[in-house]
């Protein structure tokens, strides 16, 4: 039992994290139909920065988790650098191109990473330094609650960001239409620059959460959870911010029980068969309505 | 005509007779010395980085569909053959006879997976079709990984060495004649059809489900193919090497190279296989300006250095005789 327990948060924390990557996959993905590679590779920028930041807030005698905050402004300029030099010349030219650019923006990235800081795994100092509490005899990490927690809020106010506030509506109407909502008025470079920018953010908030729980930062740590927070989107219903989030806990929960129930070796085989399954069956995801294509 | 089909493909053979030729001539004069079989290995990764990138481009530029795993199917063929010549290699069977079978071997096995593949591409495409084969390839590693036959995560090494760049040319000859022939018959006609409008083709007759998996199984079969080679050639490996980037790699020189053109993916493999050999201070900087050269292709020449462009050498004698004949008339 205790280790169900133990499982159970685990996952919850693990899918907590890929949730928030996930988020930003949806939102690009809900606005401009091209899968971000390069989005897992924002984590990365965001782990480097924190590997930085962190000595230096606390030295200070700052909270060590103010350093999310330089890692989200590195991140959102990352991002938006990223969406105007590379993804805006090709946005007319077809999925392929984009698929391409977003390929090597992700190479880039990666590569850049390792010229600058140099192949070896960098160890990022301790970032909270919360109690474990016991729980029906299971020893539960509150940070992993925490994590939890913030990847719920963010989803609320995601949620209600996209549904209430003017931009949220423009961010709606310009995948439906994007001739027409240039006509009535909406700036559609700034909102595609905006959604990239709030993606990269919460990139940078995933990057901490992760740290918390891996304290390691490598230059080839996005592309893999980038993938597997693609996953957790089209399982949960590309482009619907609550299928993100429920994409994203199912593939932590299921990782973390096929690792300690079932077979150790094989829980990354498990989530990409169960994305295959999800594609074949019903494309359009768990909350996903389907569309058929016009000819 | 058939005569003349007879004799291009005779001007063909002979122009790849002389090639070999010329690396043979190169590599036994040993004008590189010690550094012969060094060069010799190049020329060998070269020859099966050829076969993977041609056969990536049967997908992406034939049939415009995307593989990010490509690395996966090379990787079964590398491991099927292997185990293969591991079995049979004290049975005294001639090396040639071997390699040959351990090369179809790797690429049934490999076709066998392309098929698999392939059946998801009856309900997705584009994008979505990209991250399925990204899942397969990665399945494939977390299989070899787990298997005990492969290594059980380890490195499965004392693979017999039977890959040696004679024998790999004509190889690598073999199976870009037989892409190159498959793209310009009536099936690959059909494929190019379903790549500029599935809809019209399906309805103008064209079973589009079969050759959508045909190009993947065929695709396959080659990426196996190199697989074999790969593996009879490092005699070393680890399903780690067979990662999301090395599929990459491939891709990129597809794109570099030109979708759609043969030369392309030959020279853009030789050439992309060779530079960082070439420059071992530029290896570091190597993905750096690959990532770079990428995004400048997709803005400003999104069919690839090559586009379309297909290398012909009976068609050189051709214009020459054409402009023979052109100066006669003045």
């Amino acid at each position: 039992m205790s280790i169900f327990i133990q499982s159970l948060i685990n996952g919850l924390n693990q899918g907590a994290i890929y949730a928030l990557i996930a988020l930003g996959y949806t939102m690009v993905y809900g606005i401009l139909r091209m899968i971000n590679f390069a989005h897992g590779d924002f984590i990365m920028v965001g782990a480097y920065t924190l590997f930085y930041t962190v000595p230096m807030m606390v030295n200070h005698g700052m909270p060590a988790w103010l350093a999310v905050f330089v890692a989200i402004v590195v991140c959102v300029i990352v991002g938006v650098l990223v969406e105007r030099i590379a993804y805006k010349p090709v946005r007319n030219s077809g999925s392929i191109s984009a698929l391409i650019t977003a390929l090597a923006m992700s190479l880039f990235l990666e590569n850049l990473a390792m010229v600058l800081f140099g192949g070896n795994p960098k160890t990022i100092s301790k970032i909270f330094d919360l109690p474990m509490i016991e729980l029906l005899g299971a020893k539960i990490q509150v940070k992993y609650l925490l994590t939890l927690g913030i990847g719920l809020v963010i989803m609320v106010a995601l949620t209600l960001f996209v549904r209430m506030t003017k931009i949220g509506k423009a961010m709606r109407a310009v995948p439906q239409d994007r001739e027409a909502a240039t006509i009535v008025g909406i700036n559609v470079d700034r909102i595609i620059t905006v959604t990239f920018a709030i993606g990269s953010a919460l990139a940078a908030v995933a990057a901490l959460m992760y740290c918390s729980t891996y304290p390691r930062a490598t230059t080839d740590m996005g592309t893999m959870m980038g993938i597997k927070a693609f996953i957790a989107a089209v399982l949960g219903g590309i482009g619907i911010i609550p299928g993100a989030m429920l994409g994203g806990i199912l593939i932590g929960l299921i990782e973390i029980f096929v690792k300690v129930y079932l077979a150790p070796g094989w829980y990354e085989a498990i989530t990409y068969a169960i994305l295959i399954v999800v594609l074949l069956i019903k494309p359009s995801g768990i909350l996903g309505k389907n569309v058929s294509e016009k000819v | 005509m058939p005569k003349k089909i007879k004799r291009n493909y005779l001007i063909n053979l002979i122009g790849l007779i002389l090639l070999f030729l010329v690396f043979y001539v190169v590599f036994e004069s040993g004008i590189f010395g010690s550094r012969t079989n060094y060069f010799m290995g190049i020329a060998t990764t070269a020859c099966y980085t050829i076969i993977m990138v041609t056969s990536l481009n049967l997908l992406v530029g034939i049939l415009g569909e995307f593989s990010l795993g490509h690395a996966g199917f090379m990787s079964v063929g590398a491991y099927a053959s292997a185990i293969l010549t591991n079995t049979l290699a004290d049975s005294g069977m001639p090396r040639l006879l071997l390699f040959i079978l351990a090369l179809l071997i790797g690429g049934i096995a490999a076709a066998i997976t392309g098929v698999l593949v392939g059946i998801p591409t009856l309900k997705l495409r584009g994008d979505y079709l990209a991250i399925v084969t990204v899942a397969f390839a990665e399945i494939i590693r977390v299989a070899f990984t787990n298997f005990e036959i492969t290594g059980g995560g380890r490195t499965m090494s004392g693979i017999t060495k039977l890959s040696n760049f004679y024998w790999v040319y004509w190889v690598m000859v073999v199976c870009v004649a037989f892409m190159y022939m498959f793209i310009r018959s009536r099936f690959g006609r059909t494929v190019k059809a379903i790549r500029e409008d599935y809809i019209a083709a399906a309805a103008s007759g064209v079973n589009v489900t079969f050759y959508k998996v045909l190009v993947f199984t065929i695709s396959a079969f080659f990426a196996g193919v190199a697989g074999a080679v790969y593996a009879h050639y490092i005699t070393a490996m680890i399903p780690t090497t067979f990662n999301f980037n090395y599929s990459a790699e491939f891709l990129t020189e597809v794109i570099i190279g030109g979708t759609g053109s043969m030369t392309g993916s030959v020279i853009g493999a030789a050439f992309l296989s060779i530079l960082p050999e070439m420059m071992r201070s530029f290896a570091t900087y190597r993905y750096l300006g690959y990532a770079v050269v990428l995004v400048l292709i997709m803005i400003f020449r999104p069919k690839g250095v090559f586009g379309g462009w297909e290398f012909s050498l009976t068609g050189i004698f051709e214009n020459r005789k054409k402009g023979k004949a052109g100066k006669g008339d003045e």
